[in-house]
């Protein structure tokens, strides 16, 4: 809109490209989605290859929910590596601020300006530091301003407060960035765009209305079991079995905090280090803390995986 | 496609999931793009532009069940099968194994289908230790021919046939089998392990029988579901989609009424709380902190205007210090309210740091201070747990006498009320014809803050029978309707 207010002797630093082109779809069917994240070690279930293919096509974000630790940072990652685009990343926290996500001016690089030269017209003067030359892109301006294929990932979103979450709505929903004193930046690609929430609060519908919505959950247990395989090197496959089995069974206890993904992946590893061929509840009982991470949650599975022993 | 997209959405929208016009709109984009045929991508992608929030999943996938069944190609109904043989099992034959095995014989001659309880039993055993999909499938749409005993046009909703099914399916039984045979295969393998490899994993050991009957159980509940799918798509070819979503609708969680809820709808309740009550505080303390700012700050002000010459430019404010409530909750917990005063307790002590103080007393006719089990525990459910065992709650008969218990309250702890203690009276208010003693909360409302009373019922049964909330209600700052978690989160949210 306040794109007329640009002098056009700026020509040659032109920002804008244009309105976005829909541009080629990266992807040609859903199982071109699914197989291109295998290919990339992730392993991904109907549910997130069709969101992510519909992504792509529909041009929307992806707001991705679910418990910490199943992948939702990964995938967006995945996907960047998948694609071969660059990856840009907003992690929010709480005062998170425009000059932080968007945007910043110079200020010392302006006053610099100033100071340098005197001859100038002030008009000329308000021109030149009010230019590209002295803005500080900030993730979400540099995920528009982009000219190579960009996936933008912007990190526990529902940990900025409500209000700073309407600074997203512009760039979600027209992929631009107005700066009141240079004009509209539109993006010149459409960038594949997740946001991750750990659904620590509710975040608004404005927000909710411009995106998919994945819920990644702990994964069955033949996935687990694939993905153990695929991400533990040398393990050999009767432990990765016996491995998603015992979380399974311990996800179905009534625990404090259910072991992620992650943790899973972790007590794998630690097992194949350890040389371990087979669980036997008592090795199990010995390395529970690195997938349980409350005492009384240890306890308890112990308590549940060895108890049995004197009855069977 | 797109006159059935539509009375789904509305069907959604009735089952109390907010779907706007422009998700609307963006599930209408995405048909454009996801091939039809595929009934597993449909549906979630579908779900990602309608579906917004994770605790609305079970509905909306309950919803496209029963909007979108009948269109996989393997899900052919075999009409004739099921009005064959509805009727006759209908007269209690289900129930006996000879009769219906004969009745079996008799009209499911075609296509060998007519199979014996025991065959099919056999059957099921087999594909639960085999996993094979296809055969589970198999299973459950002969189990529901046999047992569900599915009548045309009978307005009754799937869980009843459900439940019939299951009961003639006996699934404890077959679990018990699977892990006998289990148990003797892994034997077996021991006495052949003389000359034989032995695998490592021979002897069952507790661990490996525990994983075993997980891994069971999680067939078994594969089954369940089938089963349950193969009545929905039957329902559905008998009633219409639209009738049968109607009759089968579940409410999401928090819309659940807390009193009449099912042990299911308990344990989602319970899940649901925990996040809730997370999301609460949380709220709560953003509020908090980011409130108005306090009154000016003089010596602040003047400080920072030396860097301006002393000119006031940034005029600074006092932080802000809002003093925080202190709560008292008396809740009954006889037993018809026992699942709503738990879940209070539970959401009010979980956003106790919100409150400078929490007390917390529970009644039956008896009256006990149960603040202390709260102490130290991280998990208030587990705190909870231990009224229901604990606490000394009865004094003559355990029936609700509110008469004797707020007298006793206000006996031993009525001293401690102060100006800014905001006092919770939870309850049905339904009081055995006993006296009311009203008098007291009249007395606690001239000594405290506030004096609410939340009552689980609907506000249409109050003051029936022996319901006497009335009465309280007159010396109540406000008397609250609290039927369903998102009234108690509301309530709570405004009280902090």
């Amino acid at each position: 809109m306040s794109q007329d207010s640009i002098p056009t002797e700026r020509g040659d630093r032109e920002i804008t490209s244009g309105f976005p082109e829909a541009g080629e779809p990266r992807f040609d069917s859903i199982d071109a989605v699914r197989t291109g994240l295998a290919g990339v070690d992730y392993l991904a279930d109907d549910g997130i290859s069709g969101v992510v293919y519909l992504a792509d096509r529909l041009a929307k974000p992806v707001l991705v929910e679910g418990p910490a630790g199943t992948g939702k940072t990964e995938l967006a990652k995945s996907v960047a590596r998948l694609t071969g685009s660059r990856l840009i990343r907003l992690q929010c926290y709480e005062g998170l601020d425009e000059s932080k996500a968007l945007y910043e001016w110079n200020y010392k690089k302006q006053l610099l300006r100033i100071q340098a030269d005197s001859g100038q017209s002030w008009q000329q003067l308000e021109d030149d530091i009010f230019s590209e030359e002295f803005l500080l892109t900030r993730p979400l301006l540099e995920a528009i301003k982009s000219t190579e294929p960009v996936v933008l990932l912007i990190d526990e979103v529902d940990r900025v407060e409500l209000e700073t979450e309407a600074l997203l709505l512009e760039i979600l929903s027209e992929y631009q960035v107005s700066i009141p004193e240079l004009g509209t930046v539109r993006a010149s690609q459409i960038p594949l765009v997740f946001l991750t929430s750990n659904n620590t609060r509710e975040l608004s519908e404005a927000l909710k209305r411009r995106c998919l919505y994945l819920h990644i959950d702990y994964p069955q247990m033949e996935r687990e079991r694939a993905i153990i395989e695929r991400r533990v090197p040398g393990i050999s496959q009767a432990l990765a079995d016996q491995v998603a089995r015992i979380v399974r069974s311990i996800r179905s206890l009534d625990l404090k905090k259910a072991p992620s993904v992650s943790e899973t992946l972790d007590w794998a590893r630690t097992l194949v280090v350890l040389g371990v061929e087979s669980i036997d509840a008592e090795q199990a009982k010995d390395t529970l803390h690195i997938l349980l991470k409350y005492r009384s949650d240890i306890d308890r599975a112990a308590k549940e995986l060895a108890g049995l022993d004197t009855s069977g | 496609m797109l006159d059935l997209l539509t009375g789904f959405v509305a069907e959604l929208r009735a089952a109390g999931i907010p779907v706007s016009l422009t998700e609307h709109l963006d599930a209408a984009e995405t048909l454009k793009h996801v091939p039809l045929e595929d009934r597993e991508a449909i549906k979630y992608t579908l779900g990602a532009s309608l579906v917004k929030s994770s605790t609305h999943w079970p509905a909306y996938e309950t919803a496209f069940e029963i909007y979108f069944s009948m269109r996989g190609p393997n899900y052919r109904i075999d009409d004739e099968e099921g009005g064959s043989e509805g009727p006759e099992s209908e007269d209690e034959g289900s129930a006996q194994p000879g009769q219906g095995g004969r009745q079996g014989k008799g009209s499911g001659g075609g296509g060998g289908e007519g199979m014996t309880p025991e065959e099919l039993a056999d059957m099921l055993f087999k594909a639960l230790v085999s996993a094979n999909p296809a055969m589970v499938q198999a299973v459950a749409r002969q189990a529901v021919d046999r047992y569900a005993g599915m009548e045309a046009g009978r307005p009754v909703g799937g869980t009843y046939y459900l439940y019939r099914t299951l009961r003639n399916l006996d699934l404890d039984k077959v679990m018990d089998r699977l892990v006998d045979q289990a148990r003797r295969s892994a034997s077996s393998h021991i006495e052949e392990g003389t000359h034989e490899p032995t695998p490592p994993d021979v002897a069952l050991t507790g661990l490996e029988e525990r994983l075993l009957r997980d891994e069971y159980q999680s067939r078994i509940d594969q089954l369940r579901k089938e089963i349950e799918a193969e009545i929905r798509r039957r329902l559905v070819a008998d009633r219409g989609s639209e009738a049968l979503a109607k009759s089968i609708r579940k409410p999401l969680p928090e819309d659940i009424d807390v009193m009449h809820a099912t042990r299911d709808e308990l344990v989602a309740l319970r899940k649901s709380l925990a996040p809730l009550s997370r999301k609460l505080a949380v709220r709560l303390a953003r509020k908090r902190r980011h409130g108005r700012k306090g009154p000016l700050d003089f010596r602040s002000t003047m400080r920072h205007a030396l860097s301006t010459g002393g000119v006031p430019m940034d005029p600074k404010f006092r932080y802000p210090r809002p003093s925080k409530p202190e709560i008292i909750v008396i809740a009954d917990i006889s037993g018809s309210v026992a699942s709503f005063a738990r879940f209070t307790l539970h959401l009010v002590h979980a956003i106790s740091s919100q409150f400078s103080k929490v007390r917390s007393f529970v009644f039956i006719d008896g009256i006990d201070e149960v603040t202390r089990f709260f102490e130290g525990v991280d998990d208030p459910a587990e705190a909870v747990h231990r009224i229901n065992t604990e606490a000394d709650v009865v004094w003559v008969d355990g029936h609700s006498d509110y008469g004797h218990a707020l007298t006793v309250f206000w006996e031993r702890w009525g001293e401690e009320i102060t100006p800014k203690t905001s006092i919770l009276l939870l309850g049905d208010a339904r009081n055995n014809y006993h006296s009311t003693g009203a008098w007291v909360v009249k007395e606690m409302k001239a000594r405290a803050r506030h004096v609410y009373w939340l009552n689980p019922e609907p506000r249409a049964y109050w003051d029936s029978g022996d319901s006497v909330v009335g009465e309280y209600a007159n010396y109540c700052d406000e008397v609250v309707e609290c039927r369903t978690l998102r009234q108690l989160e509301r309530f709570v949210g405004e009280l902090a």
